[in-house]
């Protein structure tokens, strides 16, 4: 019984630090550039891509003796594409602000690797209680991650966090952070940063960015 | 018309550049742009899905979708469309033109899940589905059509630039975490930076509002 209970909070907290989807496993670059302008951005982002994979997680793992393997990769996407949607209308007609500051890519959740990458690896092999904490813990990480991000940019960027002013009138705010080149610049960075305390800590690994078809191609690439 | 439709292609290449401005498909940006073929194959292979995914999106957003009143199933319906669309080319090519079955089979089943061809479908949407109801269907086609043409130019013209920066970075000798991936997105974050010098050049250079 104890034996099961450690395995079920290191199910949950998995995702959060060990296979943190963005800096070590490298998945969902495009929205976590993208979306890391600003805090309250990020944490919208984080707080829907959470819902999502965390519903689609139980679904497909509810189904998992249900859909053929032949045609398992569209069911995923309709399935996971359906709770976009209810998060696109929710947020529609709850926070239109945060709805028109997310634009493209609220439905681009559902081409998220994170997403497929864990109803392929995840999901389709275990129980429903198991692949719902593995959404939670998977969604903390994301969620830490692209605040944390966010906070680094929207501070230097513009001075603000959450859009209180925390930095002095006097600093001379660098506008590049919140543009397209600060994403790139600090989403290398911190994961300079991260593979530096990996060396540390012993623990560095191999990094391959994408979704698995990807790293298969990227792989064959470097055997080459 | 025609000044419209080239001010449009030229600014999804330069000022609109899908990968290096807007952050839709940086998987293959920084995976697949180590060699300049294979940089070239996953575009063009993205060039012609995003080329067919529009053609067949944005009449049933606008002949299915907008008057059934069922605007909300767009995502759905549009995912569904491209995977369907991808497979159908992928069975078509192996069977009928098997060399270039052979150039781009390995990077077609990426695509599905590329979110520059789902972003595109969606873009074109918003973009040019009002010019529908002033210029007419026909008109608002082309430029949805030009429009994804050019992002996928654009995407093609990142992919193979950079394919050009990695070769110097790879040989170079970065700090110990810095090596990998790291240094390749601080590259990138160089490429960026050159690209907003074309901010506002398409409007000057063709003199239209777009």
């Amino acid at each position: 019984m104890a034996q099961e209970k450690v395995s079920k909070v290191s199910i949950l907290t998995n995702g959060i630090i060990k296979e943190n989807p963005v800096l070590r496993l490298v998945l969902g670059t495009c929205s976590t550039l993208a979306i890391t302008t600003a805090v309250s951005n990020a944490i919208g982002m984080g707080v829907a891509f959470t819902f999502v994979l965390v519903c689609s997680n139980i679904m497909i793992a509810l189904l998992r003796n249900v859909i053929p393997s032949k045609v398992h990769l569209p069911c995923y996407i309709v399935i996971i594409a359906g709770f976009v949607t209810i998060v696109q209308m929710v947020m529609h007609a709850y926070v239109d602000s945060l709805y028109t500051a997310l634009g493209v890519f609220l439905p681009l959740i559902v081409v998220n690797c994170i997403i497929l990458g864990r109803a392929e690896m995840f999901a389709c092999k275990n129980t429903v209680v198991d692949s719902a904490l593995d959404g939670v813990g998977m969604g903390i990480g994301y969620t830490l991650t692209v605040v944390l991000m966010a906070t680094i940019r929207e501070i230097l960027g513009s001075g603000t966090w959450l859009g209180f002013q925390v930095m002095p009138k006097s600093f001379v705010t660098i506008g590049i952070m919140t543009q397209a080149p600060g994403a790139f610049l600090c989403f290398g960075l911190l994961m300079a940063l991260c593979i530096w305390v990996e060396d540390k800590l012993d623990a560095r690994i191999e990094r391959k960015i994408g979704c698995q078809p990807l790293k298969d191609l990227q792989e064959g690439e470097d055997k080459e | 018309m025609i000044v419209k439709l080239a001010a449009i292609f030229f600014s999804m290449i330069l000022v609109n550049n899908y990968v290096l401005v807007k952050f839709y498909g940086i998987c293959p940006f920084l995976g697949v742009s180590k060699k300049l073929d294979s940089s070239l194959g996953m575009s063009a292979a993205v060039i012609f899905v995003m080329f067919m995914s529009t053609a067949v999106t944005f009449p049933i957003q606008i002949f299915v979708l907008d008057p059934a009143d069922l605007g909300y199933l767009q995502t759905i319906v549009f995912i569904l469309v491209i995977a369907v669309l991808v497979q159908f080319i992928e069975i078509f090519l192996k069977k009928y033109m098997v060399s270039l079955y052979n150039a781009l089979g390995v990077y077609l089943p990426l695509i599905t899940t590329n979110c520059c061809v789902l972003a595109v479908t969606i873009l074109v949407v918003d973009d040019y589905g009002a010019d529908v109801q002033t210029l007419g269907f026909a008109a608002a086609y082309i430029e949805s059509l030009v429009c994804a043409i050019g992002s996928g130019v654009g995407f093609m013209l990142a992919m193979c630039m950079f394919s050009g920066v990695r070769k110097r970075v790879e040989v170079c000798d970065a700090p110990g975490p810095f090596k990998g991936l790291p240094i390749t997105l601080v590259a990138a974050a160089i490429t960026s930076l050159s690209f907003m010098g074309f901010g506002g050049i398409v409007e000057s250079l063709f003199n239209v509002t777009l």
